[in-house]
């Protein structure tokens, strides 16, 4: 190559004309909302720990939380009522998001499901007061090393970790753009906002820290390893379509592209690149969902994490992963599914039997739900693969009804206590139902929809993804899903019967009396899967209508 | 008009409700309020009818749509009510009976303290009847036809504290369930083969049908019409569903529940006209019934076990004639309601006797009663030439005509048919007069029997002793004389008034079909066969009975006899080949359960524990090995994709 002609390439004749002016990015405001809203509020949740006065911080930032969760999901409603879910759906913020129902349906969940799990990240009452200061599940002081001196001042002083809220917010923020996100670029940003919080959330327990340290920086450190993956995944796909827009790569796939960046000829169309680049990209949405086999983070990190965020990050991520994966396979990869199909195909049957099978001799309960997570990712998958509008709002109300289960199921861990914290080793349940029969029978109700028994919602969900599934041609994924579910009923059932039929241990656990928060968020969580189960077409319906992408 | 018909099924199912429901703040007027609705739903039934005279003979099918039951895709059930001709003679009897036994049972049932309950089952039992026969789809008709067999499985029982009356309302309710088996299979037959089971449709189209299918429904149904009906071979309930009160033995078990079978058979008349083989079936069925149940009769000793077995043998005639086809259909129905008549006669007026003896019901412990209960002897006395076929009472026209069109039927068949249905009302009209004379005449053999039961058992306990008091034989009370009055006169006229100008043939003939059969045998020999044989048959009697004095205990008895009073084998026979079979079947199926699907089950239990076990080892808490396996995942994860590619 010439001097002239690499010089003529950071360089340009003086003859040519001047640059045009760049036009100022579009942005509609109102359509994005949502998730301005939650960023701005975490932004001022930032400030008030700067400027507030400790004592003030907890209500301040509650206040705050509550407001603009509650406002942001106002906003997703006034969206969808206006008809941005179905006639008026587009793509906005130059081609960065796309505002159409499957995203106005996520965000609405994940909206109702951070509201309520900020009512369970801001229960006081469950331990006993430490120095006449109320306690939440936080570490007093995040910094202070578990054991030391310090830690004890911290504790001492009354010191509470009110980051915990705006962290929650920057979290749900990074969750409502992830599936709504209509290119590779938004994507990964969106993923590493809602990743980080998570981290950092995780390490605040406030018993048993070393455990939380630990289980954060496994999520950190394998989290980053997948976000690698995602990263480079992008790259390659890049390559191949010379763009990280969806609506493009999408073309290109399908072979309608128009115009052709001439820098990008040579790897443009190659299908290797096309190929490993989505089984990355794909690698690291299943890492999140907690697909086998990338699933070895979930039981450790719920476990360590404080149960609050286990209960949100198990519901809230869930749906922005999946939402995200949706759009993926549905949007940018339609033209591929003959070849991802199988794969996701062998991908959903080991997390469904793998999850279910692995359950079976878990003696935590945090980690018992965390297997039976993977289970329901599988399940979910089962739907995704079927490739068809039923799929989509299958998948979408299955999301919906999951997510309640788990937050209430996650709170009424928190109230089954005993010295050391919560009392979360299945022996200590035992005959809890003899003891505490509405605690018992509330949890008993929301296991019964984990395993997906009628009248709960999880019938409902279970039902309406298999059915997508079958009538997508993945007959035989349906029946290895009812095998799975027949393996996971068996540990929830048991977890039944050892509450309801064993004798209760003289030294067994004590229920806490929780504040209206909590008794709200598991009264949510009972209300949801009871309507959703025995009255669910309303809701099907709902998910029905939102599920349309735009392109 | 239409929209009376629903009122028919309600009246009495308030009743039912009311009844069962109010408790025993309505046992003093809970008999009065029973009664009241059933005679309320009889004459509506009686509106209705002159409705139906009021048009003409094509015109006469009622439809009400009362609402969709269940929209289910293409399965489709209305509950929707069709009052025809048919329909219509059911509705009459149903309703017309079963006020007259109401009407009896206050006083029958005057002493028993849960009179309320039993009126209610009674109420229910209208109740389910009516829907049954007014239902105008199969799975409507398949409600009535369980409704009725709970009210009957609640009535035989209705003296639960007697074990033998919970067993017989037991075996009554398994071996109904055996028919129920083949109703619900033909249901399920119909679905598959016509995508309908609504009567109009289903019998529209039934020439689409293939043969073998129709064969099958025509089986299934006939199957049914056994179990309801008591019909060789699930006859064995019968005789043991006496133990329940004697007005249930009138109204259910001998003038309406038990010919709910050939209403099934006459009313699917379409379906088995077009299946000529199970036709033939219903004509052998109904003719082994009728010599099995006229047998069983001549051998019995209980009066009211001797009435069950003339009820199945009668029922025999009516499932003959509906076998035959177009010939026999309304003369089938024509039997079934004269029969109504005089079966529930015969069995209010055994009640009557058992109600002046203190609930005797040996015949042999009977005798000479003609003068102490003179009402009841005149009544069962005409219900009695009724059924023997006397010239001129209900019996003669009905029967005649159904012996006719068994000869009618031509070939060899309709002879050997034709000779079993003239065997049949010799030994009818032999059993009859047994009855007859050990009853009302001879000697009073009831007097001094305390003495005698002692010397015969030789240690009669003194708790049993008031049972064993000599009984004061007396007329009842006119609650249940008048009941019988009314049906004695059915007994008598019923028969003259259907066959005067053939009206009831043309009444019911624009449903059923009618076609005139050609006898080989002029109506005359055959009239006068009968008469010859009836006269035979009392003869016979006479000369055993009535000549003789009656032995106060039963003798030993020929072989045939002593079968006969075993109801002739069935019960050995169903615990031999049935029972022990299936205690056998069960065993050999608990075995395998035990060892083969248990240790299945257990073993994929353990197997699925022991991976569980295993794979769980792979979580080590080491973030290592955990970025080790997702490294390893995605590589799988690309190198699969890489390969469908390839593929």
């Amino acid at each position: 190559m010439s001097a002239a002609a690499v010089h003529s390439l950071w360089t340009t004749a003086a003859t040519a004309a001047p640059i045009a002016k760049i036009d100022a990015p579009k942005i509609e405001y109102g359509q994005l909302s949502p998730s301005l809203i939650v960023v701005g509020a975490a932004l001022v949740g930032v400030l008030i720990e700067a400027f507030v006065p400790r004592r003030s911080r907890y209500y301040a930032q509650m206040l705050l939380s509550a407001v603009a969760l509650a406002a942001a999901f106002a906003a997703v409603v006034a969206l969808a009522a206006d008809g941005y879910g179905t006639t008026k759906a587009h793509i906005a913020a130059m081609g960065a998001i796309a505002v159409d129902g499957p995203s106005l349906f996520l965000q609405g969940t994940i909206l109702l499901v951070g509201l309520i799990a900020l009512f369970t990240f801001g229960e006081r009452r469950l331990d006993p007061e430490a120095h006449g200061n109320r306690v939440d599940s936080f570490a007093a002081q995040a910094a202070a090393v578990p054991g030391s001196e310090s830690e004890q001042a911290a504790v001492k002083a009354g010191f509470t970790t009110t980051e915990v809220f705006p962290l929650l917010l920057f979290a749900v923020a990074g969750m409502l753009i992830f599936p709504s996100a209509n290119d590779l670029l938004t994507l990964f940003v969106a993923l590493e906002v809602f990743s980080l919080p998570l981290y950092l959330l995780c390490a605040l327990a406030r018993r048993k820290r070393l455990m939380s340290q630990e289980a954060a920086v496994k999520y950190f450190l394998l989290g980053a390893f997948a976000s690698a993956f995602t990263l480079f995944g992008i790259a390659l796909l890049y390559g191949y379509a010379g763009s990280v827009s969806y609506a493009t790569i999408s073309q290109v796939v399908d072979g309608t592209v128009t115009s052709v960046d001439p820098a990008l000829a040579d790897t443009m169309g190659n299908d290797a690149l096309l190929l490993i680049g989505t089984a990355m990209l794909v690698m690291g949405l299943l890492f999140k969902v907690g697909a086998v086999p990338f699933h070895m983070w979930t039981p450790d990190v719920y476990q360590g994490a404080p149960t609050p965020v286990t209960g949100f990050m198990a519901a809230a991520t869930k749906v922005a992963a999946f939402g995200a994966l949706l759009r993926l396979l549905y949007v940018v990869l339609p033209g591929l599914r003959w070849d991802w199909r199988p794969v996701m195909w062998g991908v959903a049957i080991i997390t469904m039997l793998g999850g279910a099978i692995v359950a079976i001799t878990q003696t935590d309960i945090k980690r018992l739900l965390a297997y039976s997570s993977i289970a329901h990712a599988g399940f979910i998958l089962a739907g995704v693969i079927a490739t068809s509008k039923d799929g989509v709002s299958s998948v979408l109300f299955y999301l919906a009804a999951y997510s309640f289960v788990t937050l209430g199921a996650f709170a009424v861990v928190t109230l089954v206590r005993d010295a050391g914290g919560e009392a979360t080793h299945l022996s200590k349940w035992a005959g809890l139902g003899r003891r505490s029969p509405l605690v018992a029978a509330v949890f008993a109700v929301f296991l019964l929809a984990f395993a997906g028994i009628p009248l709960t919602s999880g019938f409902a969900g279970k039902f309406a993804v298999f059915k997508a599934a079958a009538e997508g041609g993945a007959v035989p994924l349906v029946v290895i899903g009812v095998i799975s579910s027949a393996i996971a009923a068996f540990f929830y059932i048991r977890v039944i019967v050892l509450m309801f039929f064993s004798e209760p241990r003289p030294e067994g656990p004590t229920v806490a009396v929780p504040s209206p928060l909590t008794t709200t968020a598991i009264a949510m969580g009972v209300v949801v899967t009871l309507v959703l189960g025995v009255a669910p077409q309303y809701f099907l319906n709902l998910a029905s209508q939102a599920g349309v992408f735009v392109r | 008009m239409e929209n009376l018909i629903a009122l028919l099924i309600a009246a009495p199912l308030l009743g039912a409700a009311v009844l069962l429901v109010g408790g025993r703040r309505l046992d003093a007027v809970g008999h009065w309020i029973g009664t009241l609705l059933a005679a309320a739903s009889f004459v509506i039934a009686v509106v209705l009818f002159a409705g139906l005279l009021g048009r003409s003979g094509d015109d006469r099918t009622l439809i009400q749509h009362l609402f969709t039951w269940v929209p289910v895709e293409s399965f489709q059930a209305d509950v929707t009510f069709r009052l025809d001709q048919l329909s219509m003679t059911f509705v009459l009897l149903i309703t017309g009976v079963g006020s007259l036994i109401h009407l009896y049972s206050v006083g029958y049932m005057e002493h028993d303290e849960r009179r309320r309950r039993f009126f209610g089952y009674l109420n229910l039992f209208l109740a389910a009847m009516l829907l049954l026969v007014l239902a105008d789809n199969y799975l409507l008709l398949y409600v009535g036809w369980e409704g009725v067999g709970l009210a009957s499985y609640l009535l035989i029982g209705f003296w639960q504290h007697k074990p033998s009356a919970a067993t017989a309302a037991k075996k009554a309710f398994l071996v109904n369930r055996v028919g129920d088996m083949g109703l619900s299979i033909a249901i399920m037959l119909m679905f598959t083969t016509f995508g309908t089971f609504a009567f109009g449709p289903v019998f529209g189209h039934v020439t689409d049908a293939s043969q073998g299918k129709l064969t099958a429904i025509a089986l299934m149904l006939l199957l049914a019409a056994c179990g309801k009906s008591a019909q060789v071979p699930l006859q064995s309930w019968l005789g043991d569903a006496m133990e329940g009160p004697t007005p249930v033995s009138a109204l259910i078990h001998a003038a309406t529940m038990v010919t709910a079978g050939v209403y099934l058979v006459v009313r699917s008349g379409a379906i088995f006209n077009a299946a000529p083989d199970a036709q033939l079936v219903v004509t052998v069925v109904g003719a082994v019934t009728l010599l099995f149940g006229a047998i069983v009769g001549c051998a019995k000793d209980d009066i009211k076990k001797a009435l069950a077995g003339s009820t199945m043998s009668q029922i025999g005639y009516m499932v003959l004639a509906a076998g035959l086809g177009p010939i026999g259909y309304v003369y089938a129905i024509m039997h079934l309601v004269t029969h109504g008549f005089f079966k529930a006669g015969l069995f209010l007026g055994a009640g009557s006797v058992m109600h002046g003896m203190n609930d005797e019901v040996d015949m042999r412990k009977f005798g000479g009663l003609r003068k102490y209960m003179p009402i009841t002897y005149w009544t069962f006395g005409l219900g009695y030439l009724a059924i023997i076929g006397f010239p001129g009472l209900s019996g003669f026209f009905s029967k005649d005509k159904i012996i006719e069109s068994a000869f009618a039927k031509g070939g060899t068949e309709g002879w050997i048919l034709g000779a079993v249905t003239l065997i049949g009302a010799a030994v009818t009209a032999y059993y009859m007069t047994r009855v007859m004379l050990m009853t009302f005449f001879g000697e009073e053999r009831w007097k001094h029997r305390a003495t005698a039961g002692e010397s015969v058992d030789g240690h009669a306990a003194p708790a049993e002793h008031a049972a064993h008091a000599e009984p004061h034989p007396h007329e009842s009370p006119k609650t249940m004389t008048i009941p019988m009055i009314v049906l004695a006169f059915g007994s008598v006229f019923a028969g003259a008034l259907f066959t005067w100008g053939s009206s009831f043939l043309h009444w019911l003939e624009p449903v059923t079909g009618h076609q005139e059969g050609d006898s080989p045998l002029s109506t005359w020999t055959i009239t006068s066969a009968t008469f010859v044989l009836m006269l035979i048959g009392v003869g016979a009697a006479y000369a055993q009975y009535g000549r003789r004095p009656v032995p106060a205990v039963a003798p030993r008895g020929s072989l045939v006899t002593r079968a006969a009073r075993r109801d002739l084998l069935q019960d050995d026979f169903n615990h031999v080949v049935l029972v022990r079979g299936g205690e056998h079947l069960t065993r050999s199926l608990v075995y395998v359960d035990h060892t083969l699907v248990d240790g299945v089950v257990n073993g994929t239990a353990a197997s699925v524990g022991g991976l569980s076990g295993r794979l769980r080892r792979l979580q080590n808490g080491y973030a290592r090995s955990y970025a080790v396996s997702m490294f390893g995942g995605a590589a799988l994860l690309v190198a699969a994709t890489l390969l469908m590619r390839a593929v």
